[in-house]
């Protein structure tokens, strides 16, 4: 090899090293150590220990029975099948909700712009506890929201509104929001408003433009904010223990009290493990989609 | 067939006047004429363009469409299609896409609308290239998709906002004749806003010039260059001597206005006098720049580069009383 290209591959190598090293250290070791974990035993107050195994794998799909037979046992594919569609729901209110609010946003003039978007991140600046126990504030039967039917006279008899699914999505949907808000808006603020004048021009009503102007470009945005609303959500844990009354366990949840009070750290481990390779397939499938979709 | 009478815009300004983009404008365009909006930036030509198309509402007059006020109308409802400056191409649909978009809105039947499409791109010289997508297109390209996207609905009035403005000169001066072919073919009435006065007098069939929000003369090209109604005119649509009525003895209300083309100059011979400040060469004009004992500057344009006068050299100007219009200062 000749001494440009030495030198050429050395300096390479040092403009990416700080990259691979962030990946490295914060996002590629972590995965590395959990998946490590779920291949071991759990230690009697929690940590790992040898030898290696797959128990944590065959206790996601099986149940000990006394006699030490395997039973198949659904439990935790349920609880994995109701996670995803709480996730999934979350993510559809979103987008429903996401992409007028951003189209609004992006209609105004710019220092309404301004202050519309910092509304809308506004949120981040409370500590998520504090705002989910402001939820259970208003959702409770003597809080704001039943107070206030109560006074308007529409009830009598107070609604059942916290520590049911309603209430877990609301949590969700309200925490993870602003997350498909921002990249639609990031997405539609560099459309050509001629693009809509001219669509208009073009014969085209307001439902017409919307459908066949406005989605086809805001699409790129509103599956980014897809992605950062549905893995959150799939993993929260917050959320839907607090709103939730912990009356039916969800991934998160089930997630870290293997870490905690079931001190079961290879199970929870494997259950991570699972989770992040099906949200990786995902994410590969919609890489292959855009990448077919492009000329 | 398209009459605006009276109309006005303005536009509100936070904390300030309103800017009055349009002040009582009245002018009408006839059936299948190629007419252009002709003046400087900031002069209203976009404006009332927009009007025509419906992105904006008159703030008073009447817009009338083959006799209909159509003022209160939106874009959509108006049979009149616009090309706009930077083409706004829909990215997300390939060419034939884009033509079919406004026949799909019209709800022209599925076949008819492919025939027209093809139609459209046979018309703009781009019948292979309906499974682009505009990003893989040039400028020129680009153009053209605009046009046929534009044309295919057969729209009555076709507008046209500086729709050369983007491309070189050599491209320029073939889309205008390409735009002039089109316009004789289809019949559309072409309305069409520029600032290039040569465009203008190239393509128009009238020209209206504006300046300030107004109409200041609407005419046939050579009815505006050799009869410009105003000083601003005579100095706007090519090159004019704006001669101050008092320094060649005539009354100081005036101006004469005389073209660059029309003025001779010979060795010093009485009438009126000066001395030659400059001689250029042109190659196929000689531009001679002559000073007066006032100092008003005239300029002659000539084919003939022959004579022997040179910059510092004692002349006389002179020009047919033809050739001159006397306009109000």
């Amino acid at each position: 090899m000749s001494e440009a290209g030495t030198m050429k591959r050395s300096s390479a190598l040092l403009l990416i090293g700080p990259t691979v090293l962030i990946i490295g250290v914060f996002m590629v070791l972590p995965l590395v150590i959990a998946v490590a974990y779920s291949f071991l035993t759990a230690g009697p107050y929690g940590g790992v220990q040898q030898p290696p195994t797959l128990d944590a794998y065959v206790q996601l799909l099986f149940q000990r029975d006394f006699d030490n037979t395997l039973v198949f046992s659904p439990s935790y594919i349920w609880i994995v099948l109701r996670s995803i569609s709480i996730a999934l729901a979350t993510t559809l209110v979103s987008l429903a909700l996401g992409l007028p609010v951003a189209w609004y946003i992006v209609c105004q003039t710019p220092e309404r712009r301004r202050m519309l978007l910092f509304l809308v991140t506004l949120p981040f600046w409370i500590n998520t506890l504090i705002r989910t126990y402001c939820w259970i504030l208003i959702l409770r039967d003597e809080g704001l929201a039943n107070n206030l039917l109560r006074t308007m006279g529409a009830i009598t008899q107070p609604l059942p509104l916290l520590y049911n699914d309603g209430a877990i999505l609301l949590g969700m949907i309200y925490t993870f929001l602003p997350f498909m808000v921002l990249p639609i808006y990031a997405t539609l603020e560099r459309v050509d408003p001629r693009l809509i004048e001219a669509a208009y021009d073009l014969y085209a009503n307001r439902w017409a433009v919307a459908r066949r102007v406005i989605w086809p470009l805001a699409k790129p945005g509103a599956l980014a904010g897809a992605s950062l609303v549905f893995a959150p959500a799939l993993g929260s844990f917050l959320t839907p223990d607090l709103l939730g009354g912990g009356k039916k366990l969800l991934i998160g949840s089930l997630i870290q009290m293997q870490f905690t009070s079931s001190r079961n750290w290879p199970f929870g481990a494997a259950v991570a493990t699972v989770v992040t390779i099906a949200i990786l397939i995902g994410f590969a499938l919609r890489a292959r989609q855009t990448a077919r979709a492009l000329p | 067939m398209i009459e605006i009478e009276a109309v006005s815009k303005s536009f509100p300004v936070k904390g300030g006047k309103d800017i009055d983009a349009l002040r009582s404008v009245s002018v009408s365009i006839g059936d299948s004429e190629f007419f252009t909006l002709l003046g400087p930036s900031g002069c209203g030509k976009t404006t009332l363009l927009r009007l025509i198309a419906g992105f904006e509402a008159p703030t008073a007059g009447q817009i009338k469409l083959d006799g209909k006020d159509v003022a209160a109308l939106p874009p959509q409802k108006r049979p009149v299609n616009t090309v706009f400056q930077s083409y706004a191409l829909f990215p997300h649909m390939n060419v034939a896409g884009n033509v079919a978009f406004g026949l799909e809105m019209l709800g022209v039947p599925k076949a008819e609308i492919g025939r027209r499409v093809r139609d459209a791109l046979d018309m703009v010289k781009l019948s292979d290239f309906g499974g682009r997508m505009p990003a893989q297109l040039s400028g020129g390209q680009q153009q053209r998709v605009a046009l046929a996207r534009a044309l295919a609905p057969k729209p009555r009035v076709l507008l046209l906002d500086e729709p050369l403005s983007a491309l070189d000169l050599k491209l320029r001066k073939q889309m205008q004749s390409e735009l002039k072919r089109l316009q004789g073919e289809t019949g559309i009435a072409f309305v069409l806003v520029t600032h290039d006065q040569e465009e203008a007098l190239a393509m128009s069939d009238r020209i209206a010039v504006m300046r300030d929000g107004t109409i200041l003369q609407v005419g046939g090209p050579r009815d505006i260059y050799d009869n410009p109604a105003t000083t601003f005119v005579a100095d706007f649509i090519g090159e004019s001597n704006l001669v101050p009525g008092a320094s060649i003895g005539r009354a100081s209300t005036i101006t004469v206005s005389v073209r660059p083309e029309n003025v001779s100059v010979a060795a010093a011979a009485g009438g009126l006098t000066g001395t030659l400040a400059a001689v250029t060469y042109l190659g196929l004009d000689t531009v001679y720049d002559a000073t007066l004992k006032d100092g008003t500057r005239i300029r002659s344009r000539s084919r003939d580069a022959s004579t022997a006068l040179k910059a510092g050299d004692p002349v006389t100007v002179s020009w047919p009383a033809s050739a001159e219009r006397e306009l109000a200062t």
